[in-house]
């Protein structure tokens, strides 16, 4: 066997050798990775997100900076050591300038390391965990911290007489993160809360809102995964909880555009906080769901696209900025500090946190001719992260 | 026919099996090759490298001692979280780290094999998933440990016998995974040539006559279980070394049905099924990943059920062309 | 506390109506099929859009659930399954689970990867209370229906000459084929009839569970406990399987939600251990 070993040995220190030369970046032109869950329980969220990309390269075009934009659109399932891979892969192979997407948390946490070495920018167009933009020096957000939602909630609860809230959530980081801030700020305003979480995998809510009902609280705050919010909110209602008088609040996620709709009725009265609505007023926004509407028939764009297509805008402004500069550092340099008016209001990159700032709606789901909406009442302006703002 | 004569052929047809054959030092020197031949497909080959120590764990109880299994992405699980926490708060050294995994894995498989040595298949598929299911929920609520859905952060390891250091390209990965996969497949193979390995083939075909035989049927197969459980563990400290992250990913059911796609392309019972069908697997996900990203899912299944309908005979042809007679020489050999 | 133990058989009567096929098919021919989510999601999505496109009322969607879903269930047993029964149960697993990524993947190409959502007529909606107890409407009309099912399969399995047949044919095959009993055709029609029922179950639990393409994977783990612990033999053994199970996971996560999502795995394998051939297992030689 010593001859294999000898092999072993050698192929190792071929292996040291080849590792020395090094690489260039591509000149033209500027590649971006997106990589999104596109099949898998999460993939509403790619196809959200990648319609949104497909519809800001068709409305801003192709070349920013003098540079042409080419994407190139990977599935990783949800899964993260596959994220890790394609962004690898795509750094190394593809030379990509920019990596986007990552529809959930771990996804942007297992890339993290690789923007790092490679000092490639990654721009976080969903995951919403606080913690993401300090994973690297080199990760911006251009979705929302799930704090950023929640904390305004208790605010606006504290406010307008609820005094006891239970809060269910469903158990893995961004339900966590949701359950703790607005519990802590609740707490702080005078009010009293109970919890519960809900396992990953659990078909059926009956067992939660049984707590709940018994409990009598003033509301109830949710937060699961867009997908079987439509289910919860159904249970909520068949159980009689809204004719008890329970309000129903929570961020965004549960009224999920998306999933509006099919959630009916049930959704109607629900107070929700969040960084966009569909039907939030303004004429950008208006033409930018009526071109979304037209390019994919039969989808309502979410907070979802809107992070994916303010990413793009991001990358874009980032590489006009330095004049066709694609270097990671460079990049993300010019996208510190960033602003700009987004269909979502106005927003910015935080130069510190490379998180966004940007304005908190408070919001009612309501019928607006046939379809349903939540409509925006009052606004919280320029919100920053609140977990790392206290840092 | 005296008992000497007997042992004396039991030996060696044992011996003959253990005998390299050509096709196998080709294989081994052409998987050490690819690393000059492919440089861009490093981290591709470095993720093969990983599931197919992965399958020639399944391999080891299910090909060689009949043992199914749903839910061996426990073992995998566990030695990755083994090895992330031990770079994360022991040390960086990844041998170290493996040999943490490997314990873990072990342990695991130790403690649960008195579940799972009873009942029927039936029983067996459901007690493996219901053990990974357990240790799934167990990963995401000891969140303070693990990271729970975020993942296990913080995972920086050293350099490969304090020489290599892991480098974004991939190199140091797989030729860490593949030397790895490579000194445990010989004592893998080593272990199924030996008495013991013949032992729990005959406890596969038919228990009944091996116990009467004077085989401790139960003991064999909880050994045979922790080894194949060690073997998980080492994929899995692989995985979570070369990647420096660990998610709940690694626990998830679809890694053991994968697994089980592995072993069913490749053939189980010979070592070189889990490899040829780690290898077949990767390449297939990966090329039509590729070609219709969000569609890949129908592709591999319409695969498996041609496959399993009348494919098999002729991949498996080309297989056995490649690897020559091996498997002939090695059966003749045996009966 | 007792609304928490409706909610709970409610649950386990659907986890019934899905696995029970499971559970005669496995049974009769030794086959593992884990691909029977694959038909219940079949079912639920007939339901919808017959009731989106179509127009069909709720009560009328869920016969054509079943229908479409034994049918295809026909046609697949002719088509792809039969030669199956010969192959080792991991082929057979293999098998199946080839088939149950085609209908996930097929399924979110055709019908989009979003929930999918049915509107409940009135009568059937909201909940009352009997003596302190809430009950809702909709788990009253699930247990109701499920409960007759249950009960009209018992009396099927044990009084008709079909069950009968059918009980010699899970026995011993070879025997009952000498005995003139036509095997391959009660195969394919208990087949149709377990597809039918889980088409049937997949459209009565969009309301419990929810129904995404994801459908057979997620709950394919649901329905092999159901079968593994209720054993094969049987009507009643799935049935306590599942009323367990659906009691157990509801009043469990109700007392101590902490550790809710071990519930059901700790039972199964719990009972696994003590009952290896399933609860209500013959002994068998």
């Amino acid at each position: 066997m010593t001859h294999r070993r000898t092999l072993l040995g050698g192929m190792l220190g071929l292996a040291l050798a080849a590792s020395t030369s090094g690489y260039a970046l591509a000149q033209e032109p500027v590649k971006i990775g997106l990589i999104l869950p596109m099949t898998g329980p999460f993939a509403s969220t790619g196809k959200q997100i990648d319609a949104a990309v497909k519809l800001f390269l068709a409305q801003e075009g192709a070349s920013h900076g003098g540079r042409k934009l080419e994407v190139i659109l990977k599935d990783d399932a949800g899964n993260a050591d596959q994220t890790r891979r394609l962004a690898q892969e795509l750094v190394v192979n593809d030379k990509v300038a920019v990596l986007a997407g990552f529809g959930l948390t771990p996804l942007a946490m297992a890339t993290a390391q690789i923007a790092t070495q490679a000092k490639v920018p990654e721009v976080v167009m969903a995951a919403a965990t606080s913690s993401i933009t300090e994973a690297s020096p080199y990760i911006v957000r251009t979705s929302f911290a799930l704090p950023q939602a929640a904390e305004p909630m208790a605010d606006w609860a504290a406010k307008n007489g609820i005094k006891k809230v239970f809060t269910v959530v469903t158990d893995y980081g961004p339900g966590i993160d949701a359950e703790t801030s607005f519990a802590a700020k609740f707490k702080a305003a005078g009010g009293t809360v109970e919890s519960v979480r809900i396992p990953l995998r659990n078909p059926d809510f009956a067992p939660f809102l049984q707590r709940v009902s018994e409990a009598k609280p003033d509301a109830l705050f949710v937060f699961v995964p867009s997908g079987v919010g439509a289910q919860f909110m159904k249970q909520f209602v068949e159980r009689g909880l809204d004719k008890a008088g329970v309000k129903l609040i929570g961020t965004g996620d549960v009224v999920d555009d998306d999933i509006l709709e099919g959630i009916g009725d049930v959704a109607l009265g629900a107070i929700t906080t969040h960084h966009y609505s569909a039907a939030h007023d303004s004429p950008a926004n208006k033409a930018f769901v009526a071109a979304f509407e037209k390019a994919n028939p039969g989808m309502r764009p979410n907070f979802m696209a809107v992070g994916g297509y303010d990413g793009m805008h991001l990358i874009a402004k980032a590489l006009e900025s330095t004049k066709g500069d694609a270097s990671g550092d460079k990049l993300i340099a010019a996208m510190k500090g960033a602003s700009w008016e987004s269909v979502r209001g106005p927003v910015k990159i935080d130069p510190d946190t490379r998180d966004i700032i940007q304005n908190i709606y408070v919001r009612k789901t309501e019928k607006v001719g046939s379809q349903l909406y939540n409509v925006e009442f009052a606004t919280i302006k320029d919100v920053k992260d609140p977990v790392k703002a206290r840092k | 026919m005296t008992a000497r004569s007997f042992e004396s052929r039991v030996g060696h047809a044992l011996y003959a099996g253990r005998r390299w054959h050509p096709a196998e030092l080709a294989f081994w020197l052409l998987a050490f090759a690819a690393f000059v031949l492919l440089p861009s497909q490093l981290l591709l080959l470095n993720e093969i490298a990983i599931l197919a120590l992965f399958a020639l764990s399944l391999d080891l109880i299910l090909g060689y001692a009949g043992i199914v299994s749903l839910g061996h992405a426990a073992f995998l699980g566990m030695g990755a979280y083994a090895a992330g926490l031990f770079a994360k708060h022991v040390g960086g050294d990844p041998v170290a780290g493996l040999l943490a995994g490997m314990s873990a894995g072990a342990m695991l498989g130790l403690l649960t094999s008195p579940l799972v040595l009873r009942g029927s298949d039936l029983t067996r598929l459901m007690i493996t998933l219901g053990v990974a299911l357990i240790v799934y929920e167990l990963a995401n609520s000891l969140g303070w440990l693990t990271g729970g859905a975020d993942g296990l952060q913080g995972v920086a390891m050293g350099p490969v016998l304090g020489l290599f250091d892991f480098d974004i390209f991939g190199r140091t990965a797989y030729l860490y995974s593949l030397s790895v996969l490579f000194v445990l497949f010989l004592v893998a193979r080593r272990v199924v040539h030996s008495p013991f390995g013949l032992s729990l083939r005959a406890i596969r075909d038919n228990p009944l006559r091996a116990a009467a035989s004077g085989v401790p049927n139960a003991r064999r197969l909880a050994a045979a279980y922790t080894l194949a459980a060690a073997y998980a563990g080492a994929a899995g400290a692989l995985l979570a070394q070369t990647t420096q992250f660990v998610s709940l990913d690694v626990l998830d059911f679809h890694r053991s049905a994968d697994l089980m796609l592995v072993l069913i392309i490749g053939g189980a019972g010979y070592l070189y099924g889990g490899l040829v069908g780690a290898i077949v697997f990767k390449l297939l996900q990966d090329a039509i990943a590729s070609f219709t990203p969000q569609y890949w899912m129908f592709w591999i299944g319409l695969f498996l059920v041609l496959f399993v309908l009348g494919g098999r005979e002729i991949i498996h042809g080309v297989v056995k062309g490649v690897a020559g007679r091996l498997s002939a020489v090695r059966k003749g050999a045996v009966r | 506390m007792l609304t928490i133990l409706f909610d709970g058989i409610a649950y386990g009567m659907v986890l019934f109506v899905l696995g029970c096929g499971l559970s005669v098919t496995m049974g009769l021919m030794n086959f593992v099929n884990l691909a029977h989510g694959a038909f219940a999601m079949l079912g639920g999505y007939v339901a919808v859009q017959a009731m989106q496109r179509l127009g069909v009322p709720f009560l009328a969607s869920l016969p054509l659930a079943f229908l479409a879903a034994a049918l295809v269930g026909i046609a697949l047993e002719r088509l792809i399954y039969r030669p199956m029964y010969a192959k080792s149960h991991l082929d057979q697993v293999m098998f199946s689970i080839g088939l149950v990524f085609m209908a996930v993947a097929g399924t979110d190409w055709l019908m989009g990867s979003g929930q999918q959502f049915i509107h409940l007529p009135g009568w059937l909606q909201g909940r009352f209370e009997i003596a302190g107890i809430g009950i809702g409407r909709y788990r009253l009309f699930v247990i109701a229906i499920c409960g007759l099912l249950a009960f009209s399969l018992q009396w099927g399995f044990t009084r008709t000459r079909f069950g009968s047949r059918l009980r010699a044919a899970v026995d011993d095959a070879r025997v009952a084929r000498g005995l003139g009993i036509p095997v391959n055709r009660l195969f394919a029609l208990t087949f149709a009839l377990g597809c039918g029922l889980a088409g049937l179950g997949g459209a009565l639990g969009i309301e419990l569970m929810g129904l995404d393409p994801t459908f057979p994977l997620k709950f394919m783990i649901y329905f092999l406990i159901v079968v593994t612990v209720g054993g094969t033999s049987s009507i009643t053994g799935p049935f306590f399987a599942a009323m367990l199970l659906g009691v157990a996971d509801v009043v469990g996560k109700y007392l101590v939600p902490e550790i809710g999502a071990f519930i059901i795995y700790a039972l199964m394998v719990a009972l696994l251990i003590t009952r290896p051939h399933g609860l209500f297992a013959r002994a068998r030689t």
